[in-house]
């Protein structure tokens, strides 16, 4: 019996290494210009048009990348432990691919959204860090990327290391919630989330609008880390079939 | 979906369900000790340790705050809008601290019943505004803390 297909043809395309190629390559070049339009408009809005907190002064600034490298760097987690998910269960190699690729820009933006936080904590709370529950789950999403960059380069086999990188990011995937959560669940210093999916920001639009450009900008930025690395990724792994070769050779 | 895949999607699901209860029953156990501060009720009415540091956190009563002008002592009342406690701290204070302001300090209570704070930090909230729309809004009296203050002054 054949069986049924109850997903979009094109989830099925993209297993195709060489297809999935081809298809970001025609994508890249318009999240090159969209990442830096908009992080080019939201950065110069940001800094020199939007108005000053009342209590914080300038140093509010900071927002502009705070807020949404903490955002990205949870989206690019749920996108790993997916895309290992879907690794996992259809054995689908380009999913084994996004999820390896991932890791790497994660931790880079984790890191910037812990570092931009203690610069912001020192000026207006008094402390660059404190133990709070939303600081410290934030760092343990840091170190599951490290975990899992670690895991995946120890392993030899590709298959196998994907299948292990996969299952610790699902278990890292409770994580997420609990960042989300942490300062509506707890007493902690930091304050609660600036987005929320439900209602308007707390702020007035000619704050949070340039904030809105900054986060769809670093997503775009994102895609564009994303493609090229997997990219590069799919060119290695296929350094042996012949659409690679003929690529090359011309 | 054939049998296997659907046997490893099992296992996927397994794996992410079986780990958020395994986190959140560690975090339940927990609760207490994730909150980073105590606040002016559970103080008063010793819910939290005695004898030992500890974080208190609320808001800073309007005109409860004294400078000592021979050093950098300062004192002043944190609330919740339901019990006040007295603080001393010596040191400086961080730029957001004032009078209505959220804080969290970090220190112990002594036999007096003030709380010896060794380190103060400032809390500030998700209500990012230009300073002329705070203007407006505290002449008008709904700054986001007095709209707070009076609420629990109905209650």
């Amino acid at each position: 019996m054949a069986e049924k297909k109850w997903l979009p043809r094109w989830f099925y395309q993209l297993a195709s290494p060489r297809w999935c190629y081809e298809f970001t390559g025609k994508l890249l070049p318009l999240f090159v210009i969209a990442a830096v339009l908009l992080l080019g408009i939201g950065t110069v809005w940001a800094l020199a048009f939007a108005p000053a907190d009342y209590q914080q002064g300038n140093s509010f600034r900071i927002i502009y990348i705070h807020v949404p490298s903490s955002i990205l760097a949870q989206s690019c987690y749920m996108l790993m432990a997916v895309a290992g998910a879907i690794g996992l269960i259809w054995k689908m190699k380009v999913a084994d691919m996004v999820a390896k690729c991932c890791a790497p820009i994660g931790a880079s933006i984790a890191v910037l959204s812990l570092a931009t936080g203690a610069i912001w904590g020192k000026p207006t709370w008094g402390s660059w860090w404190v133990w709070d529950a939303r600081l410290t789950s934030m760092l343990i999403l840091f170190f599951l990327y490290l975990g899992i960059i670690a895991l995946n380069s120890a392993i030899e086999s590709e298959r196998t290391a994907a299948q292990s990188t996969a299952v610790l990011a699902l278990v890292g995937l409770v994580n997420i919630p609990i960042i989300k959560y942490s300062v509506d669940w707890w007493n902690t210093l930091h304050q609660p989330a600036t987005f929320k999916l439900t209602e308007r920001p707390a702020m007035p639009a000619e704050m949070w609008v340039p904030l809105l450009v900054m986060v769809i900008g670093f997503y775009c930025f994102f895609a564009v880390a994303m493609m090229l690395r997997l990219r590069n990724e799919i060119i290695q792994r296929e350094r042996r079939s012949s659409w690679v070769r003929d690529m090359i050779t011309g | 979906m054939n049998p296997k895949r659907k046997q490893r999607l099992i296992i996927v699901l397994f794996i992410v369900f079986g780990a958020s209860i395994a986190v959140g029953l560690v975090m339940y156990a927990l609760n207490q000790n994730i909150n980073l501060f105590y606040s002016p009720t559970d103080i008063v009415e010793h819910k939290a340790p005695e004898g030992t540091r500890i974080r208190a956190g609320g808001m800073v009563v309007e005109g409860s705050v004294k400078r000592d002008p021979q050093s950098l002592m300062v004192s002043f009342e944190v609330t919740d809008f339901v019990h006040k406690v007295p603080v001393t701290f010596t040191g400086i204070l961080p730029d957001l601290f004032r009078e209505g302001q959220g804080i969290v300090a970090q220190g112990e209570m002594n036999s007096e019943g003030v709380f010896e704070a060794v380190e103060v930090l400032a809390k500030h909230d998700e209500n990012y505004m230009p300073p002329e729309v705070a203007e407006a809004l505290e002449k008008a009296g709904k700054m986001p803390d007095q709209m707070r203050a009076k609420e629990a002054q109905s209650l």
